[in-house]
């Protein structure tokens, strides 16, 4: 962002509340990053509450079977393996953009898109044999807000996908115009939030959830 | 293939709902037919449904929460008069029916009165002081207003389909869980709020971009008006705030739909959690609401006392630090749910911190007014209402604030009176002084001051006559939300408050006849210049109401209190030729209306369970939003020569009046 901004010609320089030299509104593509780099904050707190609601009730299993019983770290990892490669391949496409190169940014997109779906392929599965073997989300108030937190990850990245799509079908009609390149940049910014949010799912509810 | 729905979900059997949704039906038909008749829907349609003018989408909230104002408040006579006649009887209102109401209530005036009001005044005003053109994201916009017109649609579609929640303004488990409430209206509560809050994220993170982001040259910070400060603190607690509302309601969603034991008695659940998140919403949102309001009173106070605001640093300071403290307070809405001492008493202090910000804006308003050339115009009039008022309602609020009174006070009508005193006294008066001081700037004519001064006191006296025989019959023990009561000495003050109510409601009368009167006599209260109070921030620099592009030329700001700056500089030294130059505008578009469509679709079906449709209405939203990314012209260009055009009218405009002033 901050190179962008010198690039842009926005001044980088230090804010200070007092100075009178403020230059007018920002840039275009400053805004836009801005703006939607306040909205992913406030995903993270509405991800948050469920974090919360996690650790509140991670022991209430109503005698039902614990994380420890039922997490398989195998799987997790290859789904970890999975979601970071593809926010490599979502920092490739931006490079494409960067330099403006339409065969690559649609390569590295379609890859970017097959791990996603290969995440959620994986996450699927597992919600699947969780409900088969009868620990869905309505056995204990600790499945409830395990799956509530999971699934909302999940469905972040299913609505991930499809944006993904848009904006391959955009770049496809469109070319690189400038409106796309800042939809482009928001795209990647939540691609990558997904994976902060996952690091912290990863660690609080697979690793600890198995340690107990 | 509807689901839960079936012809019995139309209540036949009760007169008042169905009357009145009648009655509605028969208004919005009548409004329908006169707009087509007169062919102004063409009109309606390409300059305003789908305008991303931030003016016209700030007009269009307020009138949505003016609407609502009415719903609401008919909701709270009927509660008025049904405590005044249920001593030892049923009253007029059977007890969920009742129940619906006191919901109902709460709920329209917070979520669709107090909150499009206050965005809506901030959307309108904030731009302009900045000195710029536009918000940040225009089109989303328009699409955070039609979705927040989306929820309040279907919290009315409830009076007439189906039934409202039971539960009161905050749906409280296990009471709002599928054992205790099996029916649809904590269903048309949860989804409503689950989209109008998408649209109040939406509304946030657009003004708190465009306050940090797009501020005219020379508007540093501490330049800005304190307005825009106190926008700044409101949309950063909403950003924060309103997705752990959006969390939780999530939760009791997926409870009620899908058998999760999130807050249920059985399975595990934490019925505690729900309190704890939902006031962890519920506190910050309260300072959501009045913060902009003390903007409104720091703006008026300055202009009308024609002094610059007393303490302006303190008062930037005192903004920011409610909005922190405002995340550390939110246990004393549970005090008595046995936290234990330790922690009570800590909240307890917090509440009391919190007090001390707010007390040095009131010193800083008095100290504005103190020695400065008084002007009681009406929105003077409400601002000095409300500091009286507000006053008490903080004093009250403290009092709640001390964990040993609060076991007392805990969910009686004391605490009742409490909060309206400061929602009336801070929020509603800030919101009507707003609105008349910059109806001007939004219409181009004054509201008449007559009409004003007379609503302005019978609201005031109505609310005195209204709610301070509740905080007496809440020391009496009468706890809130009765349908009926056998305690004799109540009556009498609930009969006082149900006077009171009468007299909110002359004052209401008041201010609809205030903007009939107006409307029809606008070309005497025309306002030629763009400055009618001499105010002293940049909305006053540009016409009433401004061109489309606000500015012709964006002001170059070299201190605080802009507009007065330049003004006093105008007096001494000549005007330069301007060199205009085409301004781009981003296009209209019907992104926000079609997308607040669809919302209405999938809400409706989800609380009705009717699933193909729901799919149907994602669909279309998906594609709406596609279609809007497809296009190719988002902005359209207006030629230097309309821009000089305007601009050149409203200089000789000003012109004139500095002559007349001079001559005089």
């Amino acid at each position: 962002m901050s190179m962008a901004a010198v690039a842009d010609g926005h001044s980088a320089r230090v804010i200070s509340l007092e100075d009178a030299g403020h230059p007018g509104p920002a840039p275009k593509r400053i805004i836009t990053g801005f703006g939607f780099w306040i909205f992913l904050l406030s995903d993270i707190v509405m991800f948050s509450c469920f974090f919360a609601a996690y650790a509140v009730l991670l022991g209430q299993t109503a005698g039902g079977p614990s994380g420890a019983e039922l997490f398989n770290l195998r799987n997790v990892a290859i789904e970890t393996a999975f979601l970071l490669l593809s926010s490599f391949a979502c920092g490739m496409a931006s490079i494409a953009a960067e330099v403006r190169n339409p065969l690559w940014f649609q390569v590295a997109m379609a890859v970017t898109c097959l791990l996603g779906l290969g995440f959620l392929v994986i996450e699927f599965r597992e919600f699947a044999d969780l409900i088969a073997r009868g620990a869905g989300p309505s056995r204990s108030a600790f499945l409830s807000a395990f799956f509530a937190l999971v699934g909302c990850h999940g469905l972040h990245v299913s609505a991930g996908i499809l944006w993904l799509l848009t904006m391959m079908a955009q770049v496809f009609a469109k070319g690189f115009r400038a409106d796309i390149l800042r939809r482009f940049l928001c795209f990647a910014l939540f691609w990558h939030a997904l994976d902060i949010i996952w690091v912290a799912i990863f660690s609080v509810v697979y690793l600890l959830g198995s340690a107990a | 293939m509807f689901g839960k729905l079936s012809l019995a979900a139309i209540p036949l059997d009760q007169p008042i709902p169905l009357v009145t949704g009648a009655v509605v039906l028969v208004v919005i038909l009548a409004v329908l037919a006169w707009a087509v008749i007169a062919s102004h829907l063409p009109y309606l349609w390409r300059e305003w449904i789908t305008s991303v003018d931030h003016k016209r989408i700030g007009v269009m909230y307020v009138l949505l929460a003016s609407v609502m104002l009415l719903r609401g408040f008919a909701d709270a006579i009927m509660m008025r008069a049904q405590q005044a006649l249920a001593f030892q009887s049923n009253g007029f209102l059977p007890p969920e029916h009742y129940n619906q109401i006191f919901s109902a209530h709460g709920t329209i005036m917070i979520f669709f009165v107090a909150m499009p009001f206050v965005i809506g005044l901030m959307n309108l005003v904030v731009p302009l002081q900045l000195g710029v053109r536009d918000v940040a994201f225009p089109t989303l916009n328009s699409v955070g207003f039609w979705l927040t017109a989306t929820g309040a649609l279907l919290v009315n579609i409830s009076l007439v389909v189906g039934e409202f929640a039971r539960t009161g303004w905050l749906p409280y488990p296990p009471l709002s869980e599928m054992t205790y409430s099996p029916g649809v209206g904590v269903d048309y509560y949860t989804w409503s709020l689950e989209i109008s809050g998408v649209g109040t994220l939406v509304a946030g993170i657009n003004l708190v971009t465009t306050v940090l982001k797009i501020r005219t040259k020379g508007m540093s910070y501490m330049r800005m008006p304190i307005f825009c400060w106190t926008t700044l603190a409101s949309n950063l607690l909403i950003i924060s705030a309103f997705p752990i509302l959006t969390a939780t309601l999530a939760m009791l969603i997926l409870d009620r739909y899908l058998g999760f034991h999130f807050f249920t008695n059985e399975g595990g659940g934490n019925v505690m959690m729900f309190m704890n998140l939902i006031w962890a919403w519920g506190h910050p949102e309260v300072y959501i609401l009045v913060l902009p309001a003390f903007g409104v009173y720091s703006e008026v106070v300055s202009t009308f006392s024609g002094k610059p605001l007393f303490g302006y640093r303190s008062m930037v300071l005192a903004t920011m630090a409610i909005c922190v403290v405002s995340f550390t307070v939110w246990l004393h809405h549970f005090f008595t749910m046995g936290a234990g001492p330790d922690v009570n008493a800590i909240f307890g202090i917090a509440s009391m911190i919190i007090a001390v910000p707010t007390g040095v804006k009131i010193y800083n308003w008095l100290f504005t007014m103190f020695g400065g050339r008084i002007r009681f115009t009406t929105p003077m009039m409400w601002s000095i209402g409300f500091m009286v008022t507000f006053i008490i309602g903080g004093l009250t609020g403290v009092l709640v604030a001390v964990p040993p009174a609060d076991f007392l006070l805990h969910n009686s009508l004391f605490l009742v009176a409490h909060f309206h005193n400061v929602i009336i006294g801070g929020v509603l008066f800030g919101a009507f002084a707003g609105y008349t001081y910059w109806f001007p700037k939004a219409f181009g004519f004054r509201l008449h001051e007559g009409w004003g001064i007379a609503a302005f006191w019978f609201w005031l006296i109505g609310f005195y006559v209204a709610f301070f025989p509740l905080y007496a019959v809440g020391f009496l023990g009468m706890t809130r939300r009765m349908q009926h009561y056998d305690v004799a000495a109540w009556t009498p003050w609930l009969h006082i408050a149900s006077a009171g109510a009468g007299l909110v409601l002359v004052g209401i009368i008041c201010q609809v006849t205030q903007l009939v009167v107006s409307i029809r006599h606008r070309e005497e209260l025309r306002d030629l210049t763009g400055d009618p109070w001499d105010g002293r921030s940049l909305e006053w620099a540009t016409a009433s109401p401004p061109p489309a592009f606000n500015f012709a030329v964006m002001p170059d700001v070299t201190g605080g209190d802009a507009y007065w700056e330049m003004k006093r500089r105008a007096r001494t030294e000549s005007t330069k030729e301007v060199d205009y130059q085409p301004i781009e505008m981003p296009r209209n578009s019907p992104t926000g209306f079609v997308c607040a469509f669809f919302a209405t679709v999938v809400g409706f079906a989800l609380i009705w369970h009717i699933w193909w449709m729901v799919i149907v209405g994602l669909v279309g939203a998906y594609a709406t939003f596609v279609v809007f990314a497809w296009r190719d012209h988002d902005e359209y260009e207006i030629s230097a020569e309309e821009v000089a055009r305007l601009d050149r009218a409203n200089i000789a405009a000003r012109r004139g009046l500095v002559t007349a002033a001079g001559g005089a």
